[in-house]
């Protein structure tokens, strides 16, 4: 298995908070990796660290075998680093269409508007949007927003995906529909890394689960290890569900 | 020029700039709103005093207590009535109505007093007094002591006033205030109306040192804004330091370069400061 | 091309035809018309297009005024002179907006409108350059007489809308105009799918500064003596703002009725109000901004218009 990600030590500090500490971690391609953990426990900061959003502070980001600590994001979005926002962030006034061929037309430099919009046609039939193309992404449902977020980050060829809480607000059908694409999107060979509290959408589609609790991996493994971790069911899961799914902590 | 004099000139200047950006860092920190009309206020309070110390008699002093109530009910009533129907609205229609308020009031007041420069000489005049070497003029002294208590007067207000906390805490977090039950609109209203008063009043204290005019509304401006982004959005403290600020760097540029550089001086800064530390020394990062 | 665009380009030929009906007056009227259209057009792809909305034309106007003024004091022809005041007014904004555009909102409203005050001061010290307060001196060419003069500058400055106009519509069409439209709409969306922002906005600042200096410059061509309160007036940069909101951010084909609604509301109010012609500007605005935040487009058939309104 080849690398495509690695993380080391690093760490983000946002004055007296520090929110990433001496993060390791090392993703190979094709893997679906699910990160978990409580609230504030830095995950979205991690991806904001490897997207350049908030750039390290200490330690060291390599994508590809290239160091991208200080890349700036649009950079690593060209690079095929992509991925979706916990909080939709849709460009409000366009049409579904014209969101995703935004995506494509800036995420690889040489591609025309028309030829963009057609290749957005293909990801919006893909999260099962088509009909929806013209509409404008304010009117949108939620559920439909976040297809829609997935379709943009998709339209970015990445090499590598972050889904940021896909599922968060979405009703047990939608999630269905959500983690069917998933693993369509896994089979095609994207590398996923998912943030995600559903503990069922993570057991069904990842390889591998990564712990995050106060800025710490405290776990990183098999599923079956990583939930029969004490630390975790301490930390996250909780005694309840590890009774409940027949864990003994 | 003395060191000290310098010194001294920057420390009373400065208070004398902290009370004129006071009530327009109030109005931006609370409402969002970049008042252009302040300056406008500013002059308009000098003529009052001018008026009320040329026609009546009565001293700057009074014409203070006179101005606060008559400025806060201007600038609550414009804030009701016209403002905040566009509160709402992005950044860009907000300046321009005040702008096109400006313009009316400003043209108002050309059109009533004529545009040439007034003085008020205070009969008899207070002369200076010197220690050491160091020249104050009594007047100015006085008028950066009031220009103190005004800014003090709006600190206690802020502090131990209902109102005031109620003030603060539209400032701190809008949507918060308005769940723990705050009149927003009403609060919005007097805050503008608090900030318009406070600009009447830095008016009369500023009739006794420089001359009156509606065209100086923008240089008073000017200074309230580099004051406010030099020393911080919305808090006393903030304002003091950035008057200070301001009047230290212009002492000395004026020493160095001459005192024709006085303004670019500053507004290079505020352009520095805007990119390096939009926060201002003393503010809190976030206000748009 | 859409409608919107095509029925600029017949609005714009239309005034071509100027001359040909009025006499000095009109002329006069006119390219003052065609510059308020340039600096509102242009305005409208840094404050409509990409959303940040620059106090800054006013700068961009004096400083491209001074430019040719000081080339054409030295002999320069102005065919020459006109263009090194646009460019240059295009590198200086494109240098300047690359730091200023970092900023958001009211910060960035500030900042901009600071550059009218450091680009006036600076004019106003480098006397040795400019004349500083005294004033520029731009020498008459030989002329022709008053109204060939008129003639010949109304066509100047129309020619110089018309390639604003073109320059603007090419935007729109662009990739450079669909990027501004996702800053606009989302920046931080904007940066995640690949869009380098700073670079964008930039060029959008410098393409908003250029024509507005070459306006700066026919103007100062035109009224042969320029100072530096005359030229770095704030009102340069209210004007636009409020022609713009008049006729509809973000079309141009609105914006440049806009303009010329503005110009005809000035004209009546100055002739009819002169004492207080800039308190009556201040009612407008009030009331504009009270009444029809959305421009005269919202007020004619809403979808249709709201179609061909953005990119």
């Amino acid at each position: 298995m080849s690398e495509i990600l690695r993380l080391q030590s690093a760490s983000r500090r946002f004055g007296g908070l520090q929110a990433l500490r001496d993060v390791s971690l090392t993703v190979n391609k094709g893997e679906v990796i699910g990160l978990i953990g409580p609230n504030g426990a830095g995950k979205t900061t991690l991806v904001n660290v490897v997207t350049g959003v908030t750039p390290a502070t200490g330690g060291s980001v390599t994508f590809d075998g290239q160091d991208i600590t200080r890349v700036k994001t649009y950079q690593s979005a060209r690079l095929g680093l992509s991925r979706t926002f916990q909080i939709v962030q849709p460009f409000a006034e366009f049409s579904a269409l014209d969101n995703v061929a935004a995506a494509a037309l800036f995420s690889k430099p040489g591609e025309g508007l028309k030829a963009a919009r057609e290749e957005a046609r293909r990801h919006l039939a893909f999260v099962g949007l088509e009909a929806q193309a013209h509409q404008e992404a304010a009117t949108l449902t939620l559920a439909m927003r976040k297809r829609l977020e997935l379709a943009k980050a998709l339209a970015m060829r990445p090499k590598l995906l972050f889904l940021d809480e896909v599922n968060a607000g979405l009703n047990s059908a939608e999630v269905e529909r959500a983690t069917e694409l998933i693993h369509q999107l896994a089979a095609d060979g994207i590398t996923i890394v998912m943030i995600e509290h559903l503990m069922k959408v993570v057991l069904n589609v990842c390889s591998r689960i990564v712990v995050l609790h106060n800025g710490q991996l405290i776990a990183d493994g098999q599923p079956r290890e990583v939930m029969t971790n004490p630390a975790v069911i301490e930390a996250y899961l909780g005694q309840q569900y590890a009774q409940r799914a027949g864990i003994h902590g | 020029m003395l060191a000290a004099q310098i010194l001294i000139n920057a420390l009373v200047l400065g208070c004398l700039y902290a009370c004129i950006a006071i009530g327009f860092s109030l109005v931006w920190g609370v409402l969002n709103v970049i008042n252009l009309i302040h300056g406008s206020f500013i002059v308009l309070g000098a003529y009052l005093a001018w008026s009320l110390y040329q026609g009546f008699h009565i001293s700057p002093w009074y014409a203070l207590v006179i101005a606060a109530p008559l400025f806060f009910v201007l600038g609550y009533v414009i804030q009701r009535v016209i403002l905040n129907r566009v509160i709402t609205a992005p950044v860009l229609v907000t300046l321009t109505m005040t702008f096109g308020l400006d313009l009316i009031l400003n043209n108002a007041m050309i059109y009533y007093f004529k545009a040439d420069y007034r003085k008020l000489s205070l009969t008899p005049p207070m002369g200076s007094v010197s220690i050491f070497d160091v020249v104050v003029p009594i007047d100015r002294l006085v008028a950066t002591v009031a220009a103190l208590a005004l800014t003090g007067v709006l600190y206690l207000i802020l502090r131990r006033l209902r109102v005031g906390r109620a003030i603060v805490a539209v400032r701190l977090d809008r949507d918060a205030a308005v769940l723990m039950g705050v009149d927003v609109n009403s609060i919005y209203a007097i805050a503008f109306g608090l900030g318009a008063a406070l600009a009447g009043c830095a008016g009369v204290l500023m009739a006794l040192i420089f001359p009156i005019s509606p065209l100086t509304s923008t240089a008073y401006l000017g200074k309230a804004f580099v004051v406010c982004v030099l020393g911080g959005l919305g808090s006393v403290s903030g304002a003091l330091a950035g008057g200070l600020l301001l009047a230290l760097i212009e002492g000395v540029g004026s020493a160095m370069f001459g005192p024709a550089h006085a303004t670019t001086l500053s507004f290079a800064l505020l352009i520095v400061f805007l990119i390096l530390r939009p926060q201002g020394l003393l503010g809190r990062k976030g206000f748009e | 091309m859409s409608r919107s665009n095509l029925f600029l380009l017949v609005l714009i030929a239309g005034v071509a035809a100027l001359p040909l009906f009025g006499e000095a007056y009109a002329l006069r009227l006119g390219t003052i018309a065609c510059m308020y259209a340039i600096l509102a057009l242009s305005w409208n792809v840094v404050g409509g297009l990409a959303g940040y909305p620059s106090f800054a034309t006013a700068a961009f106007f004096g400083l491209g005024a001074y430019i040719a003024g000081v080339l054409l004091a030295r002999g320069m022809p102005l065919a020459g002179a006109i263009p090194i005041a646009g460019i240059d007014s295009f590198l200086v904004a494109a240098l300047l907006g690359a730091a200023l555009l970092r900023l958001r909102g009211h910060y960035f409203a500030i900042a901009s409108l600071s550059l009218i005050e450091v680009f006036r001061e600076l004019v106003n010290n480098a006397t040795d350059l400019t004349g500083g307060g005294m004033g520029l001196n731009i020498p008459l060419a030989a002329s022709a007489g008053v109204m060939a003069d008129a003639t010949f500058f109304f066509y100047v400055m129309w020619g110089l809308l018309l390639a604003t106009a073109v320059m603007v519509m090419a935007v729109s069409l662009s990739k450079l105009g669909f990027g501004l439209s996702c800053i606009r709409q989302n920046e931080t969306a904007a940066n995640m799918v690949g869009l380098n922002t700073t670079l964008y906005k930039s060029i959008a600042f410098g393409l908003s500064a250029c024509f507005v200096g070459g306006a700066g410059g026919v103007y100062a061509a035109w009224v042969h003596y320029i100072d530096p309160s005359d030229v770095f007036d704030i009102l340069y940069s209210v004007k636009p703002i409020v022609m713009a909101l008049i006729g509809g951010l973000g079309s141009p084909l609105g914006v440049t009725i806009g303009a010329f609604v503005y110009l005809g509301l000035e004209e009546v109010v100055w002739r009819n109000y002169i004492q207080i012609h800039s308190g009556v500007l201040g009612v407008i605005i009030v009331l504009l901004l009270l009444f029809l935040p959305h421009g005269l487009m919202s007020v004619r058939v809403r979808q249709w218009w709201r179609r061909t309104k953005n990119v």
